[in-house]
C-alpha cells in the first residue's frame, strides 16, 4: 500500500521514462523534485499547463522524469528559454529548475534580468555549492575555505548570496529552505508558483559524492543533520549577531511584494498600440 | 502591392511580418539594429511580441522558447553576436525547433569594423556550432530579395523543423532601394506540420515519411521532453548507438532529399560561356555590372548567383564546371565559398577575387579577372 505522498508523486512521473534516475544515492535533488510535484498537486494545475525548463548539470536532469511539458536546455540559459516560452504562452505556469553553477555562474546574467523584468516564471535553484556532474569543482556558492576539485587548497572566493541577488534585481518573491525541511520547501515552492511575477526558491542541498567527501562531512545522514542544525528561521536569525548569522543558513520567505508582471504589461502595450493605430501591415 | 524605398534590414522586418513572425528577441548590434527597431514598432500592431534580451545567447534562447510555444520567431545580429549564438544554433538543430537567425555581416574578426561590409561569416554560418548537422543559409542580393528570402527562411524553417540563417552583409542591410511590397495575404506561408494522433501515441522525434516529424507546441495537450542530448523518438536522452545513428541520418536526409526545394540559384548562362562568375550577396551586384561591361566588349561570360549558399549547390556548380574553363568567385573575404567551388569544380578552374578590408569587390576587379585569360 503506497503512502499518500508516494501516490501523489507517481501520478506525475512519466510512465514511459526509464528509471532509475541519474542522481547518486543520497542526493537531495530528488527531495526537491518531490516537493515540486506536491506543490503543483496542491495548487491543482493541469499537467498540460505546466512547463518545466532546466539547464545543464545534475539538477538540470530533473524535468525528464516528470509528466509535464519539459525542456532541458543549455548550460545557464534556462531562464532565457523560459522567457520566450512564457511570452508565447502567458497562461502556462513556467517553472525553471537550475543548479547553483547553472543559475548564478554561467546563467547569472539571465538570472538578474529575468528578476528585473519580473516575468512570471518560478525559478527553483538547488544550491549544493558545487559542480557535481563534472566532478566537484567549486561553484559561485562554495563557502570560503571549502575544498573542491579545482580548489585543492581551499576556496578563496566569497560565495554569491542567491536570494539577496534576486531581491536586489527585482524578484517579487524570494524564499530559502533546505532539502531537510521538505515540508517547508513544498510550501515555498507552492507560493512561488502561485506568485504573479518572478519568484525564486533557493533549496539548499548537499553533494555527498563530491563536496561531502572532499570536505570530510561524513555520510548523507550527517550532511542532512548539518542542514537541520546549521539553519535558522528568518525570525530567529534576526536575534543573532551578524557574525553568528553569517555562519547559518537562514530559512524563510525573504521578500514578498506585488509588482506588475512582464507578460501582462506587454499585453497592455499591444492593446494600447492597436487602439492608437489599427493594424495595417501592408502600408509600411 | 506598394512601392517603397527602404533598407535591406527593414525589408527583412517586413518579410518576417509577411511570413507570420510573431516574436523577436535580440540584442542591439551594428549593422543589424534596424531590424530590431523596426520590429519593436511593428510587431505589437499585429499582436506579435518584441523583447530586447540581455545578450545574444539569451536572444536566440528566447526565440527557441517562443517557437516551442508556437510562435514563429526571429533574431538578428552581426559577427560578434553571431559567434555567441552558435551554441543555440546547435541546440535548435539538435532539437529540431524552427527559428530564423539573421546575420548582417560586418568586417571581422572580433569587433573589427562594425560599419564596414564583409562576407566573412560564410563558413561560420555553416560550421560555427559543434557537431554534425545540416544548415540552410540564404543570401539576398537586393532589398527586394531580402524580403523574399526572409519569407523563404521562415517557410523552410517550419517545413523542415530546422534553424535557418539569413546571411546579409552590411551593404545589403543598409542600402536603400526600391521594393515592390506584395499584399501580405498573397505571400505563401508554410506552417509547421501539426500532429493529429492522440497524445499517448505522439512521437516528437519519430521517423515520419518525410523525415520531418510533426511538431506539437507546448501547452496544447502533447506533453513531451525536449533535450539537447541525443534523444530517442520520444525525446528522452539516449546513449544507444541504434538511436543516435538514425537521428543523425534522418536530420541530414530531411535536407538532402529536398535540395531541389531548398537550393535557390539564379543562372544567366549559355552553353558557350567559357568563363562563369559564381557569386552571392553584395558581391553579386559588382559581378552583375562586370558581366554587363564584359558582354558589351563581346566577351562571352556567364553568371551564377547563389541565393542558397548552404547546402552548397553542388549539382548546379558541377554542371557549370562541365561547360566553363574558368570560374571566377568574387567575395568580400579571403576565399570562403571559393573553397566549395574548388571542391566541386577543381582548384585549377577557380579564380578567386577577394577583398577583406571592409570595401566591396569592385566591378573593375571582377572585369579584370574575366578578361585576364
Amino acid at each position: 500500500m503506497p503512502t499518500q505522498f508516494e501516490h501523489t508523486e507517481y501520478m506525475y512521473l512519466r510512465p514511459t521514462k526509464k528509471f532509475p534516475n541519474v542522481w547518486c544515492a543520497g542526493c537531495g535533488i530528488g527531495i526537491v523534485m518531490g516537493a515540486l510535484i506536491r506543490a503543483i498537486d496542491r495548487i491543482g494545475l493541469e499537467k498540460d499547463d505546466v512547463a518545466l525548463v532546466s539547464g545543464i548539470g545534475c539538477t538540470g536532469r530533473m524535468p525528464v522524469y516528470m509528466d509535464f511539458n519539459t525542456i532541458h536546455t543549455t548550460h545557464g540559459r534556462a531562464l532565457a528559454f523560459a522567457t520566450g516560452l512564457k511570452i508565447a504562452k502567458p497562461n502556462m505556469k513556467v517553472i525553471t529548475i537550475m543548479g547553483d553553477g547553472d543559475a548564478i555562474a554561467i546563467g547569472g546574467n539571465h538570472f538578474i534580468h529575468a528578476a528585473r523584468r519580473n516575468i512570471g516564471i518560478a525559478a527553483i535553484v538547488v544550491n549544493n555549492a558545487i559542480y557535481g556532474m563534472t566532478g566537484g569543482q567549486y561553484s559561485p556558492t562554495t563557502p570560503i575555505g571549502a575544498k573542491a576539485a579545482t580548489a585543492p587548497y581551499g576556496n578563496i572566493e566569497p560565495p554569491m548570496p542567491i536570494c539577496e541577488v534576486a531581491k536586489a534585481a527585482g524578484a517579487t518573491y524570494v524564499a530559502r529552505s533546505t532539502v531537510y525541511h521538505a515540508v517547508e520547501l513544498d510550501r515555498f515552492i507552492e507560493q512561488a508558483i502561485r506568485k504573479n511575477g518572478f519568484s525564486l526558491v533557493e533549496a539548499v542541498g548537499y553533494c555527498p559524492t563530491t563536496y561531502g567527501k572532499m570536505n570530510k562531512l561524513g555520510t548523507t545522514v550527517d550532511m542532512m543533520r548539518l542542514l537541520k542544525e546549521n539553519s535558522v528561521s528568518v525570525t530567529a536569525a534576526e536575534k543573532l549577531s551578524p557574525e553568528e548569522r553569517e555562519k547559518k543558513i537562514v530559512r524563510g520567505v525573504m521578500h514578498d511584494v506585488e509588482k506588475p508582471e512582464y507578460t501582462q504589461l506587454y499585453e497592455q502595450l499591444i492593446q494600447r498600440v492597436q487602439h492608437a493605430q489599427p493594424a495595417n501591415p501592408d502600408k509600411p | 502591392m506598394t512601392v517603397k524605398l527602404m533598407q535591406g534590414n527593414e525589408a527583412v522586418g517586413w518579410g518576417a511580418i509577411a511570413a507570420g513572425c510573431k516574436f523577436y528577441a535580440g540584442y542591439p548590434i551594428t549593422p543589424s539594429t534596424e531590424i530590431a527597431e523596426m520590429l519593436s514598432r511593428e510587431l505589437p500592431k499585429v499582436g506579435g511580441k518584441f523583447i530586447q534580451m540581455e545578450d545574444e545567447l539569451a536572444s536566440l534562447a528566447a526565440c527557441i522558447g517562443a517557437s516551442v510555444g508556437g510562435l514563429k520567431s526571429l533574431t538578428a545580429t552581426s559577427g560578434p553576436g553571431f559567434s555567441l549564438m552558435q551554441e543555440h544554433i546547435g541546440y535548435a538543430a539538435m532539437t529540431e525547433i524552427p527559428v530564423v537567425i539573421v546575420d548582417v555581416q560586418r568586417l571581422g574578426p572580433s569587433t573589427g569594423q562594425p560599419t564596414s561590409a564583409s562576407q566573412g561569416d560564410v563558413m561560420q554560418a555553416r560550421w560555427g556550432t559543434h557537431g554534425d548537422h545540416p544548415m540552410i543559409v540564404l543570401c539576398p542580393v537586393s532589398v527586394s530579395q531580402s524580403f523574399d528570402l526572409t519569407v523563404k527562411a521562415f517557410n523552410y524553417s517550419e517545413k523542415y523543423r530546422t534553424p535557418v540563417i539569413l546571411l546579409l552583409d552590411e551593404v545589403i542591410g543598409h542600402m536603400r532601394e526600391k521594393i515592390e511590397l506584395p499584399e501580405f495575404e498573397s505571400v505563401e506561408r508554410v506552417e509547421r506540420i501539426a500532429t493529429d494522433v492522440p497524445p499517448e501515441w505522439y512521437k516528437p522525434y519519430g521517423d515520419s515519411l518525410s523525415d520531418v516529424p510533426p511538431m506539437a507546441n507546448f501547452g496544447e495537450g502533447y506533453r513531451y521532453h525536449i533535450t539537447g542530448l541525443f534523444h530517442d523518438v520520444l525525446g528522452y536522452p539516449t546513449t544507444r548507438l541504434d538511436e543516435i545513428d538514425p537521428w543523425i541520418q534522418r536530420v541530414h536526409r530531411k535536407i538532402e532529399r529536398n535540395l531541389n526545394d531548398i537550393t535557390l540559384v539564379e543562372e544567366d548562362l549559355s552553353e558557350s560561356d567559357k568563363t562563369v562568375v559564381v557569386t552571392y550577396g553584395a558581391s553579386a551586384r559588382s559581378a552583375r555590372h562586370a558581366v554587363k561591361l564584359a558582354r558589351q566588349r563581346r566577351t562571352k561570360v556567364g553568371m551564377v548567383t547563389l541565393l542558397t549558399i548552404w547546402p552548397f549547390a553542388e549539382a548546379e556548380i558541377s554542371r557549370v564546371a562541365r561547360i566553363a574553363k574558368r570560374i571566377i568567385v568574387p567575395e568580400m573575404n579571403l576565399g570562403q565559398l571559393a573553397l566549395e567551388v574548388e571542391r566541386v569544380a577543381g582548384r585549377n578552374k577557380v579564380v578567386r577575387v577577394n577583398r577583406a578590408n571592409g570595401e566591396m569587390v569592385t566591378p573593375q576587379m571582377i572585369l579584370e579577372a574575366i578578361e585576364d585569360r
